[in-house]
């Protein structure tokens, strides 16, 4: 996989992105391409529903522009020819008519619903943890990862939550959207039918980079997912501790501490290691593998002049080895 | 009336008083007044000066929007600025517009009434929509928020910005000032109709008064003791919201959409009124199905209080509670296609004449054609989750608050300004003005739901650059709007100083404020006007001396024909 910083748009917005499209290619005039089965029967109700709207529409502009050119007032003194002012069975038939296809409208609205709630009994469990402003995907296996990774044509079920505010969970593609909400979990199920890269984006407001809260998600072909899993689950298997520092970087950190020495939402990595590190208390202490630890796990404990404390932990986030990797980085910063 | 009378030409008595805007001058007069007509026209002034502080903040966002990343401010400059364009345009311009500003000015007149019920609770009803404005600018002076205007927790506990207090309080007030208001119309309507004026002869615009009223009152509490709960947690951290102390989020977003779904119902209603009265009047024909239209509005308020669940469905609400809030939803809808029908069957062999007010009403049943019609696509779950949070609610709702509930409030400030002001506008720069703030609203909103249909969420200031066509049409429909209410504003204030004399029935309607004169004297009527049908247009004839027209009562033919 071409590892992409998914925190990093609003700094490099000026670079081209390789993200997904949010709504790829080959779909119809209104709806993204289908790339899982939800999608199916929302584009049905949608469709349906769309083309029941451009007759109302249609019917009822063309009847009002008809009217006010055919009718319209010559003279000022001019009366109306029509008198009628009501019809029972006229008004009682243009309520029933529509009562008639709202009810359809639900139903099949109802029906596609229950469809994404109802996860067949073998979907794959993902968890997807919402946190500001990153996505988290953890897998049956323990490993925890940045990007949403599935089998094709394999039911997956994702349990969401968050660690903090409100955040929902949408892959347009998919047809498929859920609120992670802090103190409950939430499902939703979907199984991807086209193999590729699509667009996970956060729909529900959650402050300063709301809009770049977004996530890879890869359909894997048949065989590909437990090839990637065993991968992604052990990157030291083929990579030194920088080069595995580098990736957890790009992954998790890059959003707000760049490596180019470049000021974000916190202060960049260069030039960090060996340099005496200064607080908004006034005391400043030595960057060093401790200090880098702690920042990680305890990132109130200390905030840096000049920054706000945003940062959340990364405990239980990041394992012991992947903190070591991440100074083991920082320090290759400075070579 | 065997000759010609002052009284015949002008509708006016003899004796011509003072109108409500000469009888006294100075400042301490409009402050302190008790009238009716002067505190709507200070609401109509508050709530304008409002809207263009909301609309300001609109064409920031949409500037912002017309590049990804940055264009001219921060993300989080950009997160205020949308908060404050919905929080202003919501509890400030959209909620109190119709009713408190023209409802204010012409629900007495329209019972041949001297005043509201209450009048000094109606001058503390527009007291609290100032406090309720200045809380909103100190928000932003002391460090703004940027929460939504829906405040969703935990996002609004959490965030450090100082405005969030003082917007929560603004609301809770403006709450009051809403509820005043409703209250009043309500027994206005109830105790003061004239002789004559059954429920069923109560102009339609009254109808929806009343309508709007019950909501106000039933569900503004629930939005008041919201917004209270919220400030404590904020404040105190009791657990009623927060799940880290075993609260409930989703808690919040039930309370507070039992209040501002009913409230998009409070926005729309009265909007409807204007358009049946408009219809009716400007085709000179009889309201078509009376009785329908007025009890689709007691129907819409009711069943509007039993939706307010659709905008959970992807919150982690019940399944079976989605399903029956979708089913709910679509209850809604039927009410709404039949006024659409009811003023289509009205314009059908009427004598239409296509005023500045009329073509705003057109362009009310075209613009909420497509606003209500999307609210389909919406109600059912299967597309809802799809398009909730996208650019399609955002096209949708605001084809529906400003495509609808504004366009009909700008048609009804066209219609009774020369009853409230007593002078005609350029019915030429009307028309002009119209047409771009026609195109103008279809440009800006309707590249929207291709967008949200396509993926794009809302609230978003990075996006990605698939969407920038879209978003750059968007754009520039929103200046093209811009221009055409400014250009409304410009010939509005032109017509205040130079204006020709309105004459009192310019329009030829028939219901009963324009039966007095334009503008009207302080206490409206002499003697408490005899109502007749609100749409019986024959008693109604076109005076070429006024350029207006006179009401002759039948049966006196042979006096009325005299009379020209």
């Amino acid at each position: 996989m071409n590892p992409i910083p998914p925190l990093s748009l609003l700094a490099q917005a000026a670079s081209p992105t390789t993200w997904p499209a949010v709504s790829p290619g080959g779909g119809s005039a209104w709806m993204p391409a289908a790339a899982a089965t939800a999608a199916r029967q929302a584009d049905f109700v949608f469709y349906f529903i769309y083309w029941v709207a451009v007759f109302f529409f249609v019917l009822i502009v063309a009847l009002m522009v008809y009217f006010a050119i055919r009718y319209r007032r010559r003279a000022a003194r001019e009366r109306a020819p029509g008198t009628v002012s009501h019809n029972t069975a006229l008004e009682i038939t243009w309520s029933a008519v529509p009562l008639v296809l709202v009810i359809v409208m639900f139903y099949l609205g109802y029906r596609g619903f229950l469809d994404i709630v109802n996860p067949p009994s073998d979907a794959l469990p993902i968890l997807v943890t919402g946190q500001k402003w990153v996505w988290s995907f953890t897998y049956p296996n323990g490993h925890s990862d940045t990007e949403l990774h599935v089998p094709v044509d394999r039911p997956v079920q994702l349990t969401l939550w968050s660690s903090d505010v409100i955040h929902s969970f949408y892959v347009p593609a998919f047809r498929i959207k859920r609120d992670a909400v802090p103190g409950r979990y939430n499902k939703v199920w979907f199984q991807a039918t086209r193999p590729g890269e699509y667009l996970a984006l956060c729909a529900e407001y959650c402050g300063t980079q709301h809009s770049d809260m977004l996530a890879r998600v890869v359909v894997h072909e048949p065989g590909g997912y437990e090839a990637w899993l065993a991968e992604a689950s052990d990157p030291f298997r083929t990579r030194s501790y920088a080069e595995v520092g580098r990736l957890i970087h790009q992954k998790r950190c890059a959003g707000c501490h760049s490596v180019d020495g470049s000021a974000n939402i916190g202060p960049t990595f260069k030039g960090l290691w060996g340099r005496q590190a200064a607080f908004r208390d006034g005391t400043a202490v030595l960057a060093d593998e401790n200090y880098i630890r702690e920042s990680i796990l305890y990132p109130q404990k200390q905030v840096v002049k000049g920054y706000d404390p945003v940062m959340p932990t990364f405990q239980g986030q990041l394992k012991d080895r992947e903190i070591l990797a991440l100074i083991e980085y920082i320090k290759e910063l400075e070579k | 009336m065997t000759a010609i009378s002052p009284e015949a030409v002008f509708d006016r008595p003899a004796d011509a008083r003072p109108d409500y805007l000469r009888i006294r001058a100075g400042l301490a007069s409009w402050l302190f007044t008790l009238d009716h007509k002067r505190i709507g026209v200070m609401y109509l002034v508050g709530i304008l000066g409002a809207f263009l502080l909301g609309g300001i903040f609109a064409l920031l966002i949409r500037t912002e929007l017309f590049t990804p990343a940055r264009t001219v401010m921060s993300a989080d400059r950009y997160n205020q600025f949308f908060t404050l364009h919905g929080a202003i345009m919501t509890f400030l311009v959209i909620i109190p517009g119709i009713p408190a500003a023209l409802g204010n000015f012409v629900l007495p007149i329209m019972l041949g009434a001297r005043d509201l019920a209450f009048p000094r609770v109606n001058l503390a009803s527009f007291y609290l929509w100032v406090v309720g404005a200045i809380l909103a600018v100190l928000a932003i002076v002391l460090g703004s928020v940027d929460t939504g205007w829906t405040f969703y927790v935990p996002y609004a506990t959490e965030t450090t910005m100082g405005g969030v207090i003082p917007v929560l309080l603004g609301a809770f007030v403006l709450g009051f000032s809403s509820i005043f208001t409703g209250l009043n119309f309500i027994v206005t309507i109830h105790k003061m109709r004239p002789p004559g004026m059954t429920w069923f002869r109560l102009p339609l615009f009254l109808w929806a008064l009343y309508a709007t009223a019950i909501i106000q009152i039933l569900a503004t509490p629930v939005l008041g003791i919201t917004l209270v709960l919220l400030i404590v947690e904020r404040v105190f951290k009791l657990g009623i919201f927060l799940p880290a102390l075993g609260g409930d989020p989703v808690l919040y977003q039930h309370f507070f959409w039992f209040y501002s779904h009913p409230a998009v119902y409070i926005m729309i209603l009265p909007a409807m009124g204007i358009v049946s009265e408009l219809i009716s009047v400007f085709s000179r024909k009889h309201i078509f199905g009376y009785t329908f239209i007025a009890f689709s509005s007691i129907a819409i308020a009711i069943f509007g209080f039993f939706v307010w669940g659709h905008h959970m469905f992807v919150s982690g609400q019940s399944t079976m509670l989605s399903t029956i809030f979708s089913l709910l939803t679509y209850s809604v809808s039927i009410p709404s296609a039949v006024k659409v029908f009811n003023w289509l069957a009205t314009m059908y062999r009427g004598s239409i004449a296509l005023k500045t007010p009329m073509l705003y009403a057109l362009a009310f049943i075209f613009l909420f054609g497509i606003g209500g019609l999307t609210g389909l696509f919406l109600g059912a779950l299967a597309t809802n989750v799809h398009l909730t949070d996208t650019y399609f609610v955002v096209a949708h709702f605001h084809y529906v608050m400003m495509g609808s509930t504004l366009i009909a409030m700008i048609g009804g400030l066209h219609y009774w300004w020369p009853k409230m002001t007593g002078r005609m506008y350029s019915e030429k720069a009307g028309v002009i003005a119209w047409a771009l703030v026609f195109i103008g609203t279809n440009l800006t909103f309707f590249p929207q739901f291709i967008m949200g249909a396509h993926g794009m969420p809302r609230r978003y200031y990075n996006y990605p650059p698939e969407f920038q066509f879209l978003h750059q049409l968007s754009t520039v429909g929103s200046y093209l709007m811009a221009v055409g209410f400014f250009l409304t504003a410009a010939y509005l204030l032109h017509a205040l100083f130079r204006g020709a004399r309105a004459p009192a029935n310019p329009w030829g309607g028939a219901t009963l404020e324009w039966r007095c004169a334009s503008p009207p004297p302080p206490d409206n009527f002499e003697r408490p006007p005899v109502a007749g049908d609100p749409y019986d247009f024959s008693e109604i004839d076109y005076d070429p001396q006024t350029g207006g027209y006179v009401y002759t009562p039948r049966p006196a033919p042979a006096a009325a024909s005299a009379a020209h």
